[in-house]
């Protein structure tokens, strides 16, 4: 019998800090409302009960910069909006990610015109890119899932 | 063309020289812009063309010159008929004269048309962009303006793309 399992019969579980710090943010991430255009709609439906993002701890989604830590940028963004875009990822506090939903998110999709930025790396640092016009719930939730695994490998000198 | 329209078109095509033409059963008067002020409110006035349904404009640019057409398209609520008149201006700076003091929600229509087209109306109370934001440069729906900013990428070409792409920072 290992020290671990002496500890655990005891109710202590040893793990490494950025570990358990990860594990926390990866299963309270919090996205901000953000819906620009369709992929809100498939947003939507990912959170309702038929796929359900709440089994990954991401069923709030805030309103508020403020109270969130993961925008999910669903749907085409003009140049009008991208300046208002950039002040609600200044607002959000760190750690925050941002994902681009869809095609128009990632690269302008099919609007490759003056009115729409043509991706929003543009304006935001993007951790995840999700592919589809709009992508389908799956589709998101595995983007979500890939920033999970993302944030996971994350280590101590990266947050300070 | 319609017999109740008929004193309308002729009180106009006499008084300010506008040309007539029909199309499908829409009748069209081609009024010059110095008299287009005098033509609205002479249509509101007597002919009781009480409404602006709509007015916006063309860029007929490079087969015609004048290059801009303003459409006004007018409603008379009482007879239910419908005439249109359009303005031919030319020119890279065009202006003309509003017609916000007869029809007042002009305002936001020339507003529109000033941001699109870069036509200005002479004496609007309030000529901003509507649409665009305020900094922006030159006016998108006029012909001569480039359709987009980044090229298509293909694979010969996507890292060049890249390189000149502006990614922003944390």
């Amino acid at each position: 019998m290992g020290i671990e399992q002496k500890t655990a019969d005891m109710g202590i579980v040893t793990m490494r800090l950025e570990q358990a710090v990860n594990w926390a943010r990866t299963n309270a991430m919090w996205p901000m409302l953000f819906g620009l255009a369709c992929c809100a709609i498939e947003m939507m439906a990912a959170q309702a009960s038929n796929f359900d993002m709440s089994r990954f701890g991401m069923e709030l989604m805030r309103a508020s910069p403020r109270q969130s830590d993961l925008m999910i940028v669903a749907g085409r963004v003009s140049r009008k909006m991208a300046p208002v875009l950039r002040r609600l990822y200044d607002q959000m506090p760190a750690p925050k990610w941002v994902i681009a939903m869809g095609d128009c998110a990632s690269c302008g999709g099919i609007f490759n015109n003056y009115a729409i930025v043509q991706g929003v790396d543009e304006v935001v640092p993007v951790d995840v890119y999700v592919a589809g016009c709009p992508p389908r719930p799956e589709a998101l939730i595995h983007g979500i899932l890939t920033l999970h695994e993302k944030v996971r490998g994350e280590n101590l000198k990266k947050w300070a | 063309m319609n017999e109740q329209l008929q004193p309308a078109v002729k009180a106009l095509a006499g008084r300010f020289d506008a040309s007539v033409s029909e199309f499908h059963g829409e009748t069209t008067l081609m009024v010059p812009s110095e008299q287009l002020v005098a033509a609205c409110q002479t249509l509101r006035d007597e002919f009781d063309f009480n409404l602006l349904e709509s007015e916006t404009a063309v860029d007929y640019w490079p087969q015609q010159e004048p290059r801009f057409h303003v459409v006004y398209q007018m409603y008379s609520l009482r007879g239910n008929l419908r005439l249109c008149l359009r303005v031919p201006v030319s020119g890279m700076h065009p202006s003309m004269p509003t017609i916000e003091g007869i029809y007042l929600n002009a305002n936001w229509h020339e507003r529109e048309i000033w941001d699109m087209f870069g036509i200005r109306f002479e004496g609007h109370s309030d000529l901003r962009r509507i649409l665009m934001p305020y900094d922006w440069e030159g006016h998108p729906l006029r012909k001569d303006y480039p359709l987009g900013y980044e090229e298509v990428a293909f694979t010969f070409n996507v890292d060049e793309i890249d390189q000149g792409k502006p990614y922003a920072k944390e």
